[in-house]
């Protein structure tokens, strides 16, 4: 795709209140130049509620609607069923946090993917509450320092992309803001599908993860080319790797090792040799699992092993 | 106009389908879950034109009633009990948002232990979250009400969300005759007052910062003041259209040379105005005040209505754990001030669907039952 493919015309304006090398705000720019004028963003509480600007202004130039935290996926529901019933046609779409995905709002996106309302769900995942000042989600992975888990989290993180391939709807892609290119095209394809689609983006957060603001597509692209973050696309019960993650399962890249990525960031300065080899091993089994799918005792079928 | 036979859950879905809801979301739960079904079965078989979504918790259903409603489209949903509870969050939400949405209430207690009996603290415990509250006694007045709430609820001059509270199981699952008046007559296609617009795109709901915070309540309040008017204007207009007579802010029966006064709401009124007969037989001057709307809570009507009684009684079918009833407050509060005010007393009755018989109504105006928690089930 060429960059010239992308439109010119700005709906996440100048001067919102993003940090600087936000990589949220990177996406959600990329995100709306793909979906254009006629989209009607909801926003539950998260970072973008801040950056969107104060009452009387907004730095969003299509239709926004705030909602309360839990509840993203229903209001976009109710908002799509009320455009519908009057014959408006429009993207309807969630622009939500890991926060608002992963914990507060995951019974609400069940409900909405169960129920395969025509929305588009968009995940901007930056691994923890970073709204409310760097705390633990069930997005952050295993060592990583949050003000709640400050000697490093113990567990490993969910996976809620992979659940919404359980929910069995139309189109689930995986994303990072240091490709804004793919997202670009993985967001104009989902803006085609009718059905619930969900997209989820790794956007890396200076403060949070402590490392310095330019480096943000640094870091981005990193974290798949170590295989930490796995590009993908999952339509109509197929998934395909994408991008970087397609390069290194076809052997034409070689996976680097994950201490280049982690040594970026601040939050994992503290990780013991011990604690860096149990992220090496679940990179390992994580690549073993989407290899083994390709198999074929699922429903779902891989060629990224080709 | 034709006349049925109907519980009040299916004179909700009538009045729902006759007042041109676009959009539906709800969850179930006793004691108003037949209301989703009967709305479910019109949905399906074409006789509603009305987008349902059959959410997974209540919560869900207000947010996609808030989401609809921003979107241009009359929303309603119904609930009771625990649902409430579990919607607190966006009701909230639905009054600051000025989404004029519309709930069907089937009172109910909140456990545990659990009790699918008629209470109404699970909409009263609701009352300083902004919404309008209307309390019925008969089925025709949940159907009237509905409309009514609606017309109320989408004037410019209030647009707030509008609860029609009717008690579980009394009310919701008790058949009597409604007569079902085409309320094209009475109420407007819903014309939304803000929309979602491409061509002029707008924000709704982002930071408010104290310079705005305490303007935004404010008007929420004046709303509320205004409601009232509007509401007298409302039920004027219900009447000249359906030659019925339907009241909305409070019901005044045989009050006109009373002294002693009882004052309900809801399901209970109907054995208080039987107490009310059976007393004036008997030579004593009592009628009832009967509030229909309880937020905004009419204190100017309470006074009038209730000028020159002696004695009050207040019941209360609902409690504030720690205080009294919640109807109790309001009344005393209302004449709080006034030169020489009457004698006012609290009676909680009928919680979790304890009877509550006319002649608990009748032995406590005639002293014979001390006012306060009234347990005793007399027929």
């Amino acid at each position: 795709m060429k960059l010239s493919e992308i439109p010119a015309e700005e709906y996440l304006l100048e001067g919102n209140s993003a940090c600087h090398g936000c990589g949220s705000s990177m996406a959600l720019r990329t995100v709306l130049k793909a979906l254009g004028k006629r989209t009607v963003l909801v926003v539950p509480a998260s970072c973008t509620s801040v950056y969107q600007g104060m009452y009387p202004g907004s730095a969003i130039a299509v239709p926004v609607v705030n909602s309360a935290f839990a509840c993203s996926s229903a209001v976009a529901s109710g908002l799509k069923a009320s455009l519908e019933h009057q014959g408006i046609d429009a993207n309807v779409v969630v622009w939500a946090g890991d926060g608002g995905t992963y914990d507060i709002g995951l019974q609400a996106l069940s409900g909405a993917a169960e129920r395969n309302e025509d929305i588009l769900y968009i995940c901007y995942n930056n691994e923890m509450y970073s709204n409310t000042g760097i705390q633990r989600s069930s997005a952050t992975p295993f060592g990583a320092w949050t003000t709640t888990t400050v000697s490093g989290k113990k567990e490993h993180r969910k996976d809620v992309a992979e659940l919404m391939m359980a929910h069995g709807i139309p189109y689930v892609a995986t994303a990072s803001a240091g490709y804004l290119d793919d997202l670009y095209r993985k967001v104009r394809k989902a803006k085609r599908i009718e059905g619930f689609r969900y997209i989820e983006i790794l956007t890396p957060c200076p403060p949070g993860w402590r490392y310095s603001m330019e480096r943000t597509v640094e870091v981005a692209k990193l974290a798949v080319e170590t295989g930490m973050w796995i590009l993908y696309e999952y339509e109509h019960g197929v998934l395909r790797l994408t991008g970087v993650s397609r390069a290194i399962a076809a052997g034409k890249k070689k996976m680097k090792d994950v201490q280049e990525y982690l040594l970026l960031q601040g939050r994992f300065s503290h990780l013991s040799s011990a604690e860096i080899q149990e992220i090496r091993k679940y990179i390992a089994e994580r690549w073993k699992k989407f290899a083994d799918v390709r198999g074929g005792e699922h429903a779902v079928a891989a060629e990224f092993f080709v | 106009m034709t006349e049925k036979l109907l519980t009040g859950n299916q004179a909700v879905a009538q009045a729902v389908k006759n007042s041109r809801v676009g959009v539906v979301s709800a969850y179930p739960i006793t004691p108003s879950t037949p209301v989703v079904e009967e709305i479910a079965g019109m949905v399906e078989s074409g006789e509603m034109n009305a987008r349902l979504i059959l959410v997974e918790s209540e919560h869900s259903a207000m947010s996609a009633c808030i989401g609809a409603s921003l979107g241009g489209a009359r929303a309603f949903t119904a609930t009771s009990s625990h649902g409430l509870a579990y919607m607190h969050e966006m009701l909230h939400y639905a009054v600051n948002a000025r989404t004029p949405v519309v709930m069907a209430v089937a009172n109910r207690a909140i456990g545990p232990g659990w009790n699918i009996w008629a209470d109404l603290s699970d909409s009263m415990s609701q009352r300083d979250t902004g919404w309008i509250q209307i309390y019925c006694e008969s089925n025709q007045e949940i159907y009237d009400s509905i409309a009514m709430a609606y017309r109320v609820a989408e004037h410019e001059d209030v647009l707030l969300p509008a609860m029609v509270c009717y008690d579980g199981f009394v009310l919701s699952h008790t058949s009597m005759p409604v007569k079902l008046d085409d309320l094209s007559e009475f109420l407007d296609e819903y014309e939304a007052a803000w929309r979602v617009d491409f061509d002029n795109p707008s924000t709704h709901g982002n930071i408010t910062p104290p310079d705005y915070f305490m303007d935004l309540r404010r008007e929420v309040s004046r709303s509320h003041e205004r409601a009232l008017k509007i509401m007298d204007r409302v039920e004027r207009e219900f009447f000249e259209t359906f030659s019925r007579k339907t009241p909305l802010i409070a019901e005044h029966y045989r009050l006109d040379d009373a002294d002693t006064a009882i004052v309900a709401a809801g399901a209970v009124s109907s054995e208080a105005k039987i107490a009310v007969d059976n007393l004036r037989r008997n030579g004593i001057k009592v009628g009832l005040f009967r509030i229909r709307c309880f937020r905004p809570f009419p204190v100017r009507h309470t006074i009038r209505a209730l000028d020159g009684v002696e004695k009050i009684y207040v019941f209360d079918r609902s409690v504030s754990i720690g205080s009294e009833g919640q109807m109790f407050q309001e009344v005393k509060s209302a004449f709080y001030g006034l030169s020489s005010p009457p004698e006012i007393y609290g009676c909680v009755v009928g919680l979790g669907g304890r009877d509550v018989t006319s002649m608990v109504f009748e032995k406590t105006v005639m002293g014979e039952i001390e006012p306060g928690w009234i347990g005793e089930v007399i027929v």
